[in-house]
């Protein structure tokens, strides 16, 4: 498995990447690898130009912007997963990381590149979908912001156009007593989920939620986010949850693959989403004990 | 393309195309073949080789990609020539290889561990190794060998005395 020829430039800043891909139709940016180079190996991807995009200073970033915190697109996940801001004002992507491929792959694979390929069932786009996060694209010397929620359109597809260039996540900041929660399963440790839960909440200093998101992965052709509207204002009630993320998560079309039937995805999801949630709490229970 | 990259405290310059892998620079152009070819699309660890000191699957990058990187493969491990390091040594001792094929991805994986973690739990190890396929040992012994090694590298700083006991 080689793959097919093609030629190869380092530009250094993200105008000349920008130029580059206005000027050669068959371009493809690179920056881990980590899933595009199986592509070359297997030429289900042919481009004849690839540009690395690795090494541009200015994709390389991890710094609070107010309420948010943005994440240069060419981050790698190791250096992600090391982060102490991730972990202190990102949370869940801090607890998402780990279940992305294995060291080997997190050592070279990048924040950006994992968004930029949309995989229905990838740990960081599930992340952005449920916190709301902003992506951010230039094209030329023009700079867009997309919600992550448009971002994602189906399997491998997005709302980047092909001669945009994907330079850093927004992803919001929460206050207060938060607690987040992660699950996922698969056939083997860090294979592809069948279906994977994310939630974020937080508690108001009587344990009442006074923000909830949830989202899930693999089972839609890109990640969801569930409205979790009617558990708030209140303190966590079991049974409630469960029924509020069953008439979500009903409400999700699923795909049977190879790999597990829609049924099943939608079974695993609902238990995950419900683990998810309840992780969240806890967690954020005890974050609420320590302010006190 | 020119490509320059430190290979086990070795400065070389190789001339490759930019399709070629790593891998296939270190082992066609470098003639350094104890890294092994698997699959070639990431999945089993054979490959693995450290990237600046990090674990890196050698299909998974370009040679180009690693212009200017150090890079440590099986050959770079041991202390001399005819010598093992005490993780290889280790591998030897519990039969931590059968056919040998996964063995150089294991022990270079196992020691980008044992670099950061000293003194590694079961599961930590098991975490660390979940991305070598084995289709030999079962892992137990693996699992052991690096058990082993983490024990003797932690002692070897002891007095003698105590390193006897
Ligand atoms: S040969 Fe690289 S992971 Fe299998
Ligand atoms: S010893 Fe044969 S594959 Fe591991």
């Amino acid at each position: 498995m080689k793959p097919a020829p093609f030629d190869y430039i380092r530009p250094d800043t993200v105008s000349n990447v920008c130029a580059l891909l206005a000027d050669n139709f068959d371009a493809r940016i690179i920056a881990g690898g980590q899933t595009l180079i199986p592509m070359l190996a297997m030429r289900l991807a042919r481009p004849t130009l690839l540009i690395d995009v690795a090494r541009i200073a200015e994709l390389r970033r991890i710094e609070i912007d107010g309420d948010h915190l943005v994440i240069g697109a060419a981050t790698r996940q190791a250096e992600a997963e090391a982060s102490p801001d991730i972990a202190r004002y990102v949370p869940l992507l801090h607890a998402a990381l780990p279940w992305i491929g294995h060291a080997p792959t997190r050592s070279r694979g990048t924040v950006g590149g994992s968004i930029a390929n949309a995989d229905p069932s990838a740990e960081i786009p599930l992340v952005a979908v449920t916190l709301r996060a902003e992506i951010i694209l230039r094209e030329g010397e023009d700079e867009f912001i997309v919600p992550a929620e448009d971002f994602f359109i189906g399997a491998m597809v997005t709302a980047a156009a092909p001669e945009a260039c994907l330079t850093a996540v927004r992803l919001p900041v929460w206050n207060g007593a938060v607690g987040v929660g992660f699950q996922e399963i698969s056939a083997r440790r860090s294979d592809f989920a069948f279906a994977s839960a994310a939630a974020q909440l937080s508690l108001d200093p009587e344990g009442r939620i006074s923000r909830i998101v949830l989202g899930v992965g693999g089972v839609e052709d890109r990640p969801v986010a569930i409205d979790l509207g009617e558990v708030a204002g209140e303190v966590l009630d079991r049974r409630r949850l469960s029924d509020a993320v069953a008439s979500g998560i009903e409400a999700l079309h699923a795909e049977t693959d190879l790999h597990a039937s829609a049924a099943y995805r939608k079974r695993a999801a609902l238990d995950l989403a419900v683990k998810a949630v309840v992780q969240a709490h806890s967690n954020a229970s005890a974050a609420l004990e320590t302010r006190r | 393309m020119k490509v320059e990259l430190n290979v086990n405290d070795r400065m070389v310059e190789i001339d490759v195309e930019p399709r070629k892998t790593l891998l296939d620079a270190l082992r066609d152009d470098l003639r350094l073949t104890g890294t092994h070819t698997g699959c070639e699309h990431g999945v089993c660890g054979a490959c693995t080789v450290l990237v600046d000191g990090a674990p890196v699957r050698a299909c998974l990058m370009l040679a180009v990609q690693s212009d200017g990187h150090e890079i440590t493969t099986i050959e770079g491990l041991a202390p001399a020539p005819g010598e093992l390091s005490v993780l290889q040594d280790a591998f030897c001792e519990t039969h931590g290889m059968q056919c040998g094929y996964c063995t150089p991805g294991m022990i270079l994986t196992a020691h980008a561990l044992l670099q950061k973690n000293v003194t590694p739990s079961r599961e930590e190890i098991v975490d660390a190794i979940s991305g070598n396929i084995c289709r030999c040992t079962g892992y137990g012994q693996i699992v052991e060998a690096i058990e082993f090694a983490a024990e003797r590298l932690a002692r070897a700083n002891e007095p003698r005395a105590a390193a006897a006991e």
